[in-house]
């Protein structure tokens, strides 16, 4: 029996947003009697984290705490128009919808402030922490609290905002292909280590280490959390997955978790990520998704580690025990062997 | 309701309670459907992925598999029992603040599971961690996140914070 | 329109970010880890139904009849529904951003094409009812050859697939999404040498914990109210109401929590039947995939198959790269014409190469239609040509990190799909990966940017 091992690397690139645009999502903000602010959206939380990351970038733009902005999302009836969570486009899309609305509804927040304080918009900030001051003078403030209070019930003015954000739809031309695809690039590259046992076949991946260019992560834990999801999806894809394990016969698809064979603790590698930040031009605050570029780089890092401890490709996934062993085989009988 | 259903006594996070239950019926479905604990998830109703996980007389127990009837005059503890939103237990919290959760559908079973682990082995390691969590299938977080969570709530627990089991 | 993205909010120009940019914990965390979220299933309505499908067996049949005299004895059982139910039956669901033609139906009509595919679903007051009268639904099905192989899908014997006579889908026009930039086949000829390979994926499950599935309630004011855990509220009303062929706003989509989506909960498969059960019946109607469903009917990613060709220069330049891949759409549509375009624009890769052409064929077999799934359309893209990549690098024996490095695309170079690169990033993010793996880089490769592109270090 012997353990061999090897290392390999993938540099990729992942696109923002639905191929060629058109997939617009809006965004409604509302501030309530006492100051607090609504976000309002029909956007999908698929545990990635997606009201809280949508609550930042409306405090962050409103200019108020985090703590009174809520996020009210998912009910067609109330919320505006989105086209869905897909795509690595949610933040993006619904990102720059949100700002668009906090920024109107900052101006109207401002401008009763303004009144209430006898000074000019102009001169005013928020601070961050709940009130609103003029720039230079401190003690001359007042609460957002009394802000929203004085707007819906002295003033008669609402304190709201509407954004949308869309990248309008693109056509291909047939003959070359010619397209706009995407609003930015999001890049990853991963270094895989590996150790095969050529006795057993058995795959085992010793660490993934990788550096992801994400534009701006507007949560860190949460851009984390796709980072190891996403490398444990990736390597789930390079070893273990598929729903037909002799494709494309249809046999013996398997039914259940049992048969569905998905790497479990004892298989997990190091992981160790460094996230990039080089704003994006159209981004929320330069932002670029990453929730699906984290399962792509592994993928191939893996395959190319195998390569590099084996001397052989395999080029067809999943990369079994079985297809290690038959490829070993084919290596030593035939010289330097492909296995596609 | 079929004629051959029957009551069933048990206890149910520390109250008696009583079910009208078919013939093998499952404790998930009497559970989910008759008591209000929705907390226990179906997942996959095959024993595969631990969503359903509650606690039968302290044990680990997958409630998809079991007979309502085998949990006559015992205790049964759900999500609901072992901690809330306004006291959440150490393994919630750790759950919570060390972002081990993500789309949450596997939380439950997992927080049963561990919480069952941590009864018997205050002091686990990773890989006890990783061995009780088998059967537990997590689709989002990458599995990592939770072992930690559970060993961060281990050293809460024992640095003398409340067990609520 | 627009957002100014990144316009300064807060306090003013030039400071830090208070709140973007830092760990914010997740609200509605504390309800998942305590059990109180409330994901579809955990809905319940007074006098609610379940629904449940009759499915084909086999992979090609011709439906000659469908006999529900036996479901109908079953206690509970409340009525069962079939093609002719349908308003409009059919289900494009790519239509509302203008894809055609129509083909796939809600329940199959005279064909069915995949195993799996819903010919009827029955309707009934216990979900046990409804599994046991699905079972009694007896099927007269004629058994039609069947073709599984994506290339053996295009070859002029093959059994056909669709209705329109062809097994892949037509692109205005051409039998496959096409990208032609410079002349690869003449850049191939001219170069040192050829570097081809083959490179297989395979069909993938979305596998999230929490089954797809729906609850559709008739409201008193007649509209109805449908829980449902899609990824995509809007695009799943408005797929439903034209299959109802009801307004749109006649229906209220509620969701939000989706217990893993991965892109299996854009398909809109359950919606459509469950609202038409509950206009049909009065009653609330669930409609929640089982575990078996979701492993072997729900859509996977597709199992593409790339051919990659490299014009390769002995000095280490690619002048050339053709890709043609056959991407396994299996029985239907759903989003695999879109997701073709979409591997199309990222089939050569993140690399300057001055002559590409890429051909996707979005090839139709009798095998589980395949849809979105977490980097759809470019997860192949990536699999196949960093393998590729890797082989180029070991058979001129050049360094595998200097082979992307220098091919990297730079902000400025023209895309394959003539889009001008801007927000190129690979040749910065290479370096760091680099350096994190403790790989030193020579210096001249350290030195390279992105927004440098004399600096690639190619010999002149």
């Amino acid at each position: 029996m012997t353990v061999l091992r090897g290392r390999g690397i993938a540099a990729v690139n992942y696109p923002t947003g639905m191929n060629l645009g058109g997939d617009p999502s809006q965004a409604l903000i509302h501030s309530t009697p006492t100051g607090a602010f609504m976000i309002v959206l029909s956007s999908t939380d698929l545990g990635q984290g997606l009201r809280t990351v949508m609550a930042q970038i409306g405090a962050e733009t409103l200019g108020v705490p985090m703590e009174t902005v809520h996020v009210d999302t998912a009910d067609s009836d109330t919320g505006p128009h989105c086209m869905g969570t897909f795509a690595s486009r949610a933040t993006h899309r619904v990102g720059n919808a949100i700002i668009e609305a906090a920024n109107e509804a900052r101006d109207a927040l401002l401008d009763v402030a303004a009144d209430e304080l006898e000074a000019a918009p102009e001169d005013l900030e928020p601070d961050g922490e709940g009130s609103i001051r003029v720039v230079g003078s401190p003690d001359r403030s007042i609460s957002v609290t009394d802000v929203a209070l004085a707007a819906h019930f002295k003033h008669g003015r609402t304190i709201s905002g509407r954004g949308m954000y869309m990248k309008p739809k693109s056509d291909v031309v047939p003959e070359t292909g010619e397209m706009d695809p995407d609003s930015t690039e999001a890049h990853a590259c991963t270094v895989a280590e590996v150790e095969v046992d050529t006795e057993t076949g058995r795959v085992r991946v010793l660490s993934l280490r990788s550096a992801y260019e994400v534009g701006r992560a507007i949560n860190p834990a949460l851009v984390q959390g796709q980072i190891t999801g996403g490398a444990w999806m990736g390597m789930s894809h390079a070893l273990y997955e598929t729903t037909a394990p002799y494709y494309p016969a249809i046999d013996h698809g398997p039914t259940d978790f049992n048969h569905y064979l998905m790497p479990g603790a004892p298989e997990l590698p190091e992981i160790s990520a460094e996230i990039l930040e080089i704003p994006s031009v159209n981004g929320p605050f330069g932002m670029k998704g990453v929730g699906e570029m984290t399962a792509n780089s592994p993928i191939p890092a893996i395959a190319n580690a195998i390569t590099d401890a084996i001397g052989v490709q395999i080029t067809e996934l999943p990369i079994t025990p079985e297809k290690v062993l038959r490829a070993l085989a084919e290596r030593d009988g035939a010289g330097d062997a492909h296995v596609s | 309701m079929a004629a051959n259903a029957r009551a069933i006594s048990f206890e149910l996070n520390g109250e008696s309670v009583a079910a009208l239950a078919k013939p093998l019926e499952t404790l998930q479905s009497v559970l989910r459907e008759q008591l209000g604990m929705t907390g226990t998830k179906a997942g996959c109703r095959q024993g595969g992925c631990g969503s359903c996980t509650v606690h039968v007389d302290g044990e680990p127990t997958l409630s998809c598999l079991v007979p309502v009837e085998h949990v006559a005059d015992r205790e049964v503890t759900t999500i609901e029992g072992l901690g809330s939103a306004e006291e959440p237990s150490p393994l919630q919290a750790a759950f919570h603040e060390g972002f081990a959760t993500q789309c949450g559908f596997c939380s439950p079973g997992m927080i049963a599971v561990a919480s069952a682990l941590l009864e018997r082995n205050p002091d686990p390691t990773p890989e006890e961690i990783g061995e009780a969590l088998a059967g537990n299938v997590c689709r989002c977080t990458g599995i990592a996140p939770i072992i930690a969570a559970v060993e961060d709530a281990a050293a809460r627990m024992r640095e003398g914070e409340e067990v609520r089991t | 329109m627009s957002a100014e993205p990144g316009r300064r909010a807060g306090g003013g120009n030039g400071k830090p970010f208070d709140v973007v940019g830092r760990t914010h914990e997740r609200r509605e965390a504390r309800g998942h880890v305590t059990g109180s979220t409330v994901y579809i299933d955990d809905v319940s309505y007074p006098r609610m139904c379940h629904m449940k499908a009759v499915r084909s067996p086999v992979p090609h049949a011709r439906v000659n009849g469908i006999d529900f005299s036996e479901a109908e004895k079953v206690p509970g059982y409340v009525t069962g529904l079939t093609a002719d139910d349908v308003p409009k039956n059919v289900y494009t669901i790519l239509c509302l951003i203008g894809v055609e033609p129509d083909e796939e139906n809600v329940l199959a009509e005279e064909r069915v094409r995949y195993v799996g595919e819903p010919i009827a679903v029955v309707v009934c007051e216990t979900e046990e009812a409804a599994f046991e009268a699905a079972a009694k639904v007896k099927l007269d099905l004629e058994e039609l050859p069947a073709v599984f192989d994506v290339e053996e899908a295009l070859e002029s014997d093959a059994p056909i697939v669709t209705h329109w006579g062809t097994n892949y889908f037509v692109y205005e026009g051409h039998h496959c999404r096409r990208v032609r930039y410079g002349d690869a086949p003449a850049a191939r000829e001219q170069a040192d040498r050829v570097i081809s390979g083959r490179y297989q994926l395979s069909p993938i499950e979305h596998a999230p914990v929490e089954p797809t599935g729906c609850i559709a309630k008739p409201e008193a004011d007649g509209r109805v109210t449908v829980h449902t855990n899609t990824q995509a509220i809007f695009f799943s009303l408005d797929n439903t109401a034209i299959i109802l062929q009801c307004p749109p706003h006649k229906l209220r989509f509620v969701g939000g929590t989706v217990g893993g989506g991965f892109g299996g909960k854009v398909d809109v498969i359950v919606e459509p039947l469950a609202t038409l059960a509950a206009m049909k019946t009065g009653r609330p109607i669930k409609y929640v995939y089982t575990r078996e469903e979701e492993m072997q009917v729900s859509s996977t990613r597709s199992a593409s198959r790339l051919y990659v060709t490299d014009g390769v220069n002995d000095d280490g330049t690619i002048v050339s790269r053709e890709v043609t891949t056959y991407h396994d759409a299996g029985a239907y549509s759903r989003h695999s014409p879109y997701g073709c375009t979409k591997h199309a624009a990222n089939a050569a890769g993140p690399y300057t190469i001055p002559n590409v052409s890429v051909d996707v064929h979005c090839v139709y077999t009798n095998r589980t239609p395949s849809s979105a799934m977490r980097g759809f359309g470019v997860t192949e893209a990536s699999f196949a040509l960093e393998m590729q990549m890797d082989r180029v690098a070991r058979e001129l024996g050049v360094d595998p990190w200097e082979l992307r490095l220098r091919h990297a695309y730079r902000n400025g170079d023209d895309r394959p799909y003539r889009k001008t690169t801007e927000d190129a990033t690979l040749v910065e993010t290479i370096q760091a990966a680099a350096e994190l793996a403790g790989v030193e880089l020579s210096a001249e490769l350290r030195a390279m940017s992105s927004d440098d592109r004399a600096g690639k270090g190619v010999a002149g």
